[in-house]
């Protein structure tokens, strides 16, 4: 099954604009922003643009439009109005249109370029001094006609190599000058395509001269700009393995089957897209791995001679079978990062939709379901916009790797029981307490795979557990020296005379392996002994996803008491019971 | 056909000036419409040459007086594809 991305349309934003506006503006924690647009064209319709994608980066623009193409005046010759709108930023929205080229027996550019740059210094001059906002200057897009051909770019009067020439200046100034911003136009154009940039009959008609997706593509471009100075711009990309870093179901297909390298076309696309998030991270964009796969076949994934990326690239690492949204959550939590500075990449439709609709903050792009349409859907979203190359974040990708240190760490023990000490774990394990109840109850009705019995509580009849005198329920919390997982285990039993029936047994995924079911255990029985209970009795209730517990009582030692078809019962006999948890340090608490 | 396009229309303004009780006539124009200005006139013409892919000429549109006569135009430019 292939499917191609789609695309937002330009004409469908503007045509629902004002209702569009209308519910972004609902929006309570918006982040107010005064922009001042000096334009060489109307800007009514880029402005209405940009403000949609302003308002869903959750900042709330506020517009000055200078008059039509009174740019130059505005700012230099008569700057009250912009100075009494104190804009946070001033736009100068100019394009090839707005310059001033040399005559076509010109023998030289160098004094034309320097005049014209004269001419956009004394408005970044004027700017800085009356306001000392942030300025962004557009460059400029090649010229509309190239009387020259070829020669447009060489001749000294070329309009083609006199606007190359203004924008190697404009860049010289962008670098030196401390708030000057470049709006890439030139790019735009370039990305549009000069042909679908440009519409005359709007030139004419209205004194727009971009086509709707052409006034799209620069407030995508400026939008994102905006976004990288207020902090908004994403930090972290998070993939998907199979069919999405390699080709192929590493589970299904086997660890050296996967289709990565340089053999075949497909194998090409895979090794290209894994390099281009190697290049991101270099930049400093984090990256992670959220895969509904078995960890240890999805780690060997990275261990393939041909895999570009490797284990420790990734600053989180989630291979298990929860679903996607909760280890995206987990992922945001563990690297310090908000959702909505998260990315998610997935070849599956399904998956995307579950975590657009769970995580409304993460931004999921229909990447489609081909390798070779990701990094144009990356690139054109413009979601890791930066503002300068610091050294802080060509290192920021090392300094999270908390995750991948922990998997390199676990290679580094002669057996797993020293890999456990070294965590360091520390747990946490009491009767319910109030504050605990609401977490609890989501536990319960969202834990499906560490789950004896699969029984889901309401909100009172977990209250009402509480406070039972006839039940034993516990909770467990575990934290570990790279920090803190929360309250991720529940036991409920009822005690009937000296036996106490275990009701409910559950566990997060994210703590699979760590030994917390023994601890979890050896506090029932600590309090079972306190109670002169002497048996308990456990019951496993088969379900399509909680296979991974099938032998859970048998692995902590209970004998068989019958085998159903659906479910079996188990017993435990407290006389002899010695404890079994040695890695994890207990804490109780109440 | 006239009705058609004049049915068709209707959406077209309703998400434009965002106005879903908004009924568009043969009389409606720019000034007895609330929000039709001339921004939201950019945004009609765009959507209509969207939705029926034809394509206004230059200042075809500015001498038309009101909805009426701007559908006899497009009457005769889907008649023309």
């Amino acid at each position: 099954m292939s499917s191609a991305p789609s695309e937002e349309s330009a004409e469908t934003l503007l045509r629902k604009q004002k209702a569009l506006r209308r519910t972004l503006l609902e929006r309570a924690d918006l982040l107010e922003v005064r922009i001042a647009v000096l334009g060489g064209s109307t800007t009514d319709e880029v402005v209405n643009l940009l403000e949609l994608l302003l308002l869903r980066a959750g900042l709330k623009p506020v517009f000055y439009q200078s008059d039509y193409q009174k740019y130059f005046e505005e700012a230099v010759i008569d700057p009250a109005r912009v100075i009494a709108f104190r804009p946070d930023i001033v736009w100068v929205y100019t394009s090839s249109r707005d310059v001033r080229y040399p005559p076509i027996d010109a023998k030289e550019i160098q004094g034309f370029v320097d005049e014209e740059l004269a001419r956009f210094t004394a408005i970044w001059d004027s700017l800085q001094q009356h306001i000392g906002c942030v300025i962004v200057q557009n460059n400029f897009e090649r010229p509309e006609t190239a009387l020259l051909g070829n020669m447009d770019a060489v001749s000294a009067a070329g309009r083609c190599r006199f606007v190359n020439a203004l924008n190697e200046r404009f860049a010289h100034a962008a670098e030196s000058r401390k708030r000057l911003y470049l709006n890439d136009l030139a790019s735009v154009a370039t990305i549009v395509g000069q042909r679908a940039l440009v519409d005359l009959r709007r030139w004419f008609g209205y004194k727009i001269f971009t086509t709707p997706a052409g006034s799209l593509e620069v407030a995508r471009s400026m939008a994102a700009l905006i976004r990288a100075m207020y902090g908004r711009a994403r930090k972290c990309l998070v993939l998907d393995l199979d069919n999405t870093l390699w080709g192929g179901v590493i589970g299904d297909d086997g660890p050296d089957k996967i289709v990565i390298g340089r053999e075949t076309p497909a194998a090409e696309a895979f090794t290209a897209f894994q390099e281009y998030c190697l290049r991101l991270r270099g930049r400093g964009v984090l990256l992670a791995v959220c895969s509904k796969n078995t960890a240890a076949l999805a780690i060997e994934g990275f261990s393939h001679p041909d895999s570009v990326l490797r284990m420790e690239h990734f600053a989180s690492f989630k291979a298990n079978w929860e679903p996607k949204h909760e280890n995206i959550v987990a992922i945001s939590r563990e690297l310090n990062i908000g959702l909505d500075s998260l990315v998610f990449v997935d070849d599956n439709p399904a998956e995307r939709a579950i975590v657009a609709a769970q995580l409304p903050t993460v931004a999921v792009p229909d990447v489609g379901s081909e390798v070779v349409d990701f990094i144009p859907i990356l690139e054109r979203e413009r979601y890791f916009e930066t503002l300068a190359l610091s050294g802080e974040d060509l290192v920021r990708a090392g300094l999270y790797a908390d995750n991948a240190k922990r998997a390199v760490q676990e290679s580094r023990f002669s057996n797993y029981g020293e890999y456990l000490d070294s965590l360091q774990m520390k747990a946490e394990i009491a009767p319910f307490r109030a504050v605990y109840l609401d977490r609890i109850t989501q536990l319960t009705n969202k834990t499906n795979q560490y789950n004896l019995t699969t029984r889901r509580y309401t909100q009172a009849e977990i209250e009402q557990i509480a406070v039972d005198p006839a039940r034993i329920a516990l909770y467990g919390r575990l934290s570990d020296a790279f920090g803190d997982n929360g309250l991720i285990t529940v036991v409920i039993g009822h005690q009937i005379g000296p036996i106490l029936d275990l009701d409910l047994w559950l566990m997060s995924c994210r703590v699979l392996k760590r030994d917390m079911e023994l601890a979890m255990l050896d506090a029932v029985v600590a309090t079972c002994q306190r109670r002169d209970i002497r048996e308990l009795r456990g019951l496993y209730k088969r379900t399509a996803k909680n296979e991974l517990v099938v032998d859970h009582y048998a692995r902590l030692g209970f004998a068989l008491v019958e085998q159903g078809p659906q479910q079996s019962t188990w017993s435990l006999d407290l006389a002899a019971y010695r404890s079994r948890n040695t890695h994890i340090r207990e804490i109780s608490s109440g | 056909m006239a009705e058609d396009i004049l049915t068709r229309l209707q959406p077209i303004f309703h998400d434009v000036l965002d106005d879903n009780k908004l009924v568009i006539t043969r009389e409606s124009s720019a000034l007895n419409v609330d929000g039709w200005d001339s921004l939201a006139h950019i945004n009609l013409v765009t959507a209509i040459e969207q939705d029926f892919r034809i394509r206004f000429a230059l200042g075809e549109l500015g001498e038309l007086k009101n909805v009426g006569e701007m559908i006899d135009l497009m009457q005769q430019k889907l008649a023309a594809k």
